[in-house]
């Protein structure tokens, strides 16, 4: 099991999921934005950040980057792949997952912890929760409201691929844990193959004791389970 | 030539940057102004052959997301 890391000018986050998955043992490898092989890789994860300075919309020109190609090549030949925060914002626009982000509801830039419940145990991405187990996960965005038209939201939920929302402590989705103004409390969504999962939060900073949480192994430990690696410890 | 391409937001879609501009417009004196939608406009200058069906599909494709945003091109 082979996982890449993409970096596009202005990723910031990188590292952080580099570390995350070295962490659990997986043999992880960057790939530049201007490559156009991902290396054979299972796992691609999407990084947070910055991607061309966030220019016209976010994610909107990372879109077109060289190595999009090969990502959408992949996320069609069943590869895993995750989008972290920009991440997600580029698959949104790449096409690979349905819906945007857009603004914060108050326009403000939120970096804080937040909570997130797990709505459906049974994707790649989600298997070492059970339905309902709540998260708590950093957010750092400014746009991060998840907005859909309303034959979209109907098929996401109808396909059970809203995969966390937004909750309060006692871990019900309520209108004060929704910290962006997402549609209905969405923080993120896998796509019908279940094989593609972007999400506003960030599992990978999620990930060491000293930093508050580590919640987000969550994440890594179902999808390493699902491609049959077992994480280290 | 120039082509002006003009985006914004689409109706449907929450704009809490007019809701903001609206409120301060409001405060500058000039209540009159019930709702502000903030949008944006791209100026291309352009040399050699085109078609207007080239211009329409990096409208669609990059510089607006159909999913939040309408746009209006203008060649001149």
């Amino acid at each position: 099991m082979k996982a890449a890391v993409l970096r596009f000018p202005g990723s910031n986050c990188d590292q952080d999921a580099h570390l995350a998955l070295r962490e659990l043992g997986v043999d992880v490898d960057y790939v530049w934005h201007k490559d156009t092989s991902l290396g054979g890789a299972d796992l691609i994860v999407v990084p947070g950040g910055f991607s061309y300075g966030d220019y016209l919309r976010c994610g909107a020109i990372a879109r077109f980057s060289p190595i999009m190609p090969a990502l959408k090549d992949a996320a069609k030949n069943g590869a895993h792949v995750l989008g972290i925060c920009n991440g997600f914002q580029i698959l949104c626009e790449a096409h690979l997952l349905p819906g945007a982000l857009i603004r914060n509801r108050d326009l403000h830039f939120i970096c804080e912890h937040v909570r997130v419940r797990v709505e459906n145990y049974e994707t790649p991405w989600t298997n070492a929760a059970v339905t309902g187990t709540v998260l708590r996960i950093p957010i750092a965005h400014g746009e991060g409201s998840y907005t859909a038209d309303a034959a979209t939201l109907k098929e996401l939920n109808r396909n059970r691929q809203v995969l966390v929302r937004y909750v309060d402590a006692r871990g019900a989705v309520t209108a004060d844990a929704n910290p962006n103004g997402s549609l209905e409390n969405i923080a993120g969504i896998c796509n019908a193959a279940r094989n593609v999962f972007g999400l506003m939060p960030h599992p990978e900073r999620a990930c060491d004791p000293r930093l508050g949480s580590v919640d987000g192994r969550i994440i890594f430990q179902s999808v390493l389970a699902r491609l049959g690696v077992k994480a280290a410890a | 030539m120039k082509a002006k391409v003009i985006v914004m937001p689409k109706q449907s879609i929450l704009d809490p940057q007019g809701v903001a501009v609206r409120d301060a417009v409001q405060h500058h004196g000039l209540p009159a102004v019930k709702s502000v939608r903030v949008g944006k406009m791209i100026e291309m200058e352009l040399d050699g052959a085109f078609s207007e069906e080239q211009l329409h599909e990096v409208c669609r494709d990059l510089l607006s997301n159909p999913v939040i945003e309408d746009y209006q091109l203008v060649v001149e």
